[in-house]
């Protein structure tokens, strides 16, 4: 590799309050190459892109453009210095045109400094003539799957001469043909001379798309390398930074009566005939893409959202539709996928939001009990190794893995039998989600039914008994322990024949 | 500092401050006779704030109450017209405005619209039904035994028995919100419905109760501004709502949700009340008093962002999210 490179972090460092998303960071983009980066979900990824796409400034360290230094105010500036970023669900304008989405704000002018159509669908055109695929210029982004759409958000980095393209989980909702695509697309852009960094959970497309990758994790750089001599392994040792066992301390329970059954459920455009059952002392996780309707089967079993035909039943006795009420008093509980909006009242104190699933038992005559209210909280407070000041605390201080447990706390001591936890780890540390592993693994000990969304691989893999992966609404895979691989589930997820 | 900034400190100084300006300033006003009409005069107003304070701490208004209480005294003025007893007009014209709560409730909850909006439409549905009901007329000749109910004091005391009234309700209501599961279930829904939602709590339930209990109240308070100035209007308490709003609002409650207390509110109520009772004794113009509700109404809002300002900000609060 001839040259400094395209763009470079030299020892970067970015604290959030606390938390340090980033130490010591560095990572060199060179002219021509494909580069991963890989690492845990919290390892800092997110951190890293936002940073060379001008989001986050570095508290410490500096952001390299072709060997200079550079100081990216805001993403307006990185764009402008030819860095982008492609997101895994683009956000283009449903209602305008392909190329007028591509053109936007730098649309083409007649000599009438009106806006030259003609020029601009030609230039739209050539610019996927480039990238070696075929998207109607003239077609309005509504309708456009999410492959084509980041076709177009390629397109539109290309246009403003983008020499550095950052893919941030660019696959996680493509299917194979699609995927397929898009690596002939990153191909193209090499040859041209882009510098592409391609973000992916899939260690496969690591492997068949990279030259070099570069792990983190906990946010600390680990290693850049050429993929060549790595194996998977290596690589998931280099992420996790121990064997996967010690993470997922998914201890062998005997599995016992059916505690949640649920029978052929339809909601008409989310999600179609599902059907499965979580045994008491099981874990069982629901595993899929983003989309895939998982978390919509959650809300629906829990009451949140109305099905349309089928049956959820808990401990044998049928759960009427649309009350999540109904659904408490008979033995479940969620764990959702949004702490701050669905999880806690985040102006509320510890003790309000763990009293909140109790308003009934914590009554003494006609009003609360104080004491009650704060007995409750302080037990399941110890009970979790909660990290708190006092108890009438607002949420609202927490960290993001004491708030879950927070969350878990107000769900455990309704003493459900059915335990479902969405994305039970999302966003907190290494430390406490090991704490959440470890718990979930006791919960089902205790012979609590756990069902888990996740959609973290490694996670699903060490922690569930079985594995249930939806694709489009649908369960299209049962896969129990022995058989789960990466492999096994990522292929029953994106609709590959399993 | 931060204690001293406290919103129910700042309004409980500001009520001593305005009591004792009126003291001085004017030798009527803190005698038992002038205090007894001041809060007598205050006594629609106080009753609805009870009702009001529940609605605004789970984020939702009711800008519908002077029109249920004008309709509710036209209804007895029509009634009474009618030839019917006064015991029989009194649990009609509550359950009307039960029924006027229900409609609001409904189209909140069952159609999701928002609160402002459905209660700015009845507000003017109901006002035009109650001229439906009895016209530009006013119903007087009401039996004075009827009508010393709501001006006399209750024996022994300088307290007219509206106000002994709103002291009961705001005893229940009090505990109702501080103590009880509902209580919490209003904080909790004022401040993050859907965590209310997902942790079990019946949000739709909760919310039409309250715009049945506020229609219910208002309705009643209807009945008692009739009696007190023995005549039924259609446009008997007019504009209430915006002095039962800046109320409130003063008391401290957060206009978002969430947030309050009924201490507070009825610190408000006083204030606003004492102010007007000022006004008035001052021979200020009802244009005048107007003006210092509405100005009242935006200070109460204004006020506690200000003090949030001058707060020292946290450490490690909130404002972080789960990046990296």
């Amino acid at each position: 590799m001839s040259g400094p490179p395209a763009l470079a972090l030299a020892n970067v460092s970015k604290s959030f309050g606390a938390v340090r998303a980033l130490r010591e960071v560095s990572l060199e983009l060179f002219a021509g190459e494909a580069h991963a980066l890989a690492g845990e979900n919290g390892a800092g990824k997110s951190t890293l892109v936002k940073t060379l796409a001008g989001v986050h400034r570095p508290d410490s360290g500096q952001v390299l453009l072709n060997g200079e230094p550079v100081v990216f105010h805001n993403p307006a500036d990185a764009q402008r210095a030819g860095v982008a970023v492609i997101y895994q669900e683009p956000t283009l304008f449903p209602d305008l045109s392909v190329a007028e989405n591509i053109f936007m704000g730098r649309q083409p002018r007649t000599s009438l400094r009106r806006i030259d159509r003609r020029a601009m669908r030609a230039r739209s055109a050539e610019l996927f003539a480039r990238l070696g695929v075929t998207v109607d210029p003239e077609q309005p982004a509504r309708g456009l799957s999410i492959a084509d759409q980041q076709l177009v958000e390629i397109a539109k980095a290309i246009s403003r001469d983008a020499r550095v393209l950052i893919m941030d989980e660019p696959t996680a909702a493509l299917s194979g043909n699609e995927v397929a695509r898009l690596f002939s697309v990153v191909e193209a852009l090499r040859g041209q001379g882009c510098a592409v960094l391609f973000i992916s959970h899939r260690l496969d497309e690591i492997f068949s798309l990279c030259q070099r990758v570069t792990t983190l994790r906990d946010g600390a750089w680990i290693a850049s390398e050429p993929v060549g001599g790595l194996t998977h392994d290596d690589l998931i040792r280099r992420m996790v930074g121990r064997e996967l066992g010690a993470l997922y301390p998914k201890q062998d329970t005997e599995a016992g009566e059916v505690a949640l059954r649920v029978e052929r459920l339809t909601r008409e455009g989310v999600f179609t005939d599902v059907s499965f059952e979580v045994r008491r002392g099981e874990i069982v996780a629901l595993a899929g893409l983003v989309g895939a309707g998982r978390s919509e089967v959650a809300r629906a079993v829990f009451g949140i959202d109305r099905w349309d035909a089928g049956a959820v039943h808990v401990d044998g006795r049928p759960l009427p539709a649309a009350s999540p009420t109904a659904a408490m008093a008979a033995g479940l509980a969620l764990v959702p996928e949004d702490r701050r909006q669905q999880g806690l009242v985040m102006e509320l104190s510890i003790e309000r939001n763990i009293g909140l699933t109790g308003l009934r038992s914590l009554r003494r005559g006609l009003t609360i009990s104080r004491a009650a209210e704060r007995d409750r909280a302080r037990d399941w407070a110890v009970r979790l190794r909660l990290k708190f000041a006092g108890l009438g605390d607002g949420v609202g201080v927490l960290s993001g893995g004491n708030q879950q447990k927070v969350v878990l706390a107000k769900w455990l001591a309704t003493g459900p039998s059915v335990l479902i936890v969405d994305e039970p780890t999302r966003g907190i540390d290494v430390g406490t989600k090991a704490e959440v592993h470890r718990l979930l693994s006791e919960l089902a000990g205790q012979g609590i039914a756990v069902l888990m969304i996740s959609s973290d691989l490694p996670e699903v893999l060490g922690m569930a008994d079985r594995v249930l992966v939806m694709h489009e609404g649908r369960i299209t895979a049962e896969i129990p322990r022995a058989e789960a691989t990466e492999e096994s589930v990522m292929s029953a997820a994106t609709g590959r024949a399993a | 500092m931060a204690r001293v900034l406290r919103w129910d400190v700042i309004i409980g100084l500001l009520l001593v401050a305005v009591f004792a300006g009126g003291a001085l300033g004017s030798p009527s006003f803190a005698t038992a006779g002038n205090l007894s009409f001041a809060l007598g005069d205050l006594g629609e107003i106080a009753l609805i704030a009870l009702a009001m304070t529940m609605l605004v701490v789970a984020a939702e208004v009711d800008l519908s109450v002077a029109s249920v209480l004008g309709l509710s005294s036209a209804l007895v003025g029509a009634l009474w017209d009618g030839g019917m007893a006064i015991e029989t007009i009194i649990p009609l014209v509550v359950l009307t405005g039960a029924l006027c709560g229900l409609v609001n409730g409904l189209l909140v909850t069952r159609l999701g619209l928002p609160s402002l909006a459905v209660t700015i439409g009845t507000l003017a549905l109901y006002r035009g039904l109650a001229y439906v009901v009895l016209g530009d007329k006013a119903v007087a000749r009401f039996p004075p035994q009827y009508t010393a109910l709501a001006v006399d004091d209750v024996p022994g005391t300088f307290v007219p028995y509206p106000v002994a009234l709103f002291v009961l309700l705001a005893v229940v209501v009090a505990v109702v919100l501080h103590a009880t599961g509902f209580g919490r279930a209003l904080f909790a829904i004022g401040a993050q419905e859907q965590a209310a939602f997902f942790s079990g709590i019946r949000v739709k339930r909760i919310k039409l109760l309250l715009f049945v209990f506020s229609g219910t109240v208002a309705a009643f308070a209807g009945v008692v501004f009739t009696l007190r100035y023995g005549s039924a209007r259609a446009d008997n308490g007019l504009g209430i709502e915006l002095a039962v709003i800046a109320a409130v609002l003063l008391g401290g409650v957060d206009f978002d949700g969430g947030k309050g207390t009924l201490g507070g509110v009825i610190a408000g109520v006083l204030l606003i009340g004492l102010l007007r009772n000022l006004l008035m004794l001052n021979d200020v113009s009802t244009e005048i008093q107007s003006i210092v509700t509405g100005l009242l109404l935006i200070v109460s809002v204004l006020t506690p962002r200000l003090i949030s300002l001058l707060r020292p900000v946290r450490t490690g609060t909130s404002a972080l999210k789960g990046t990296p």
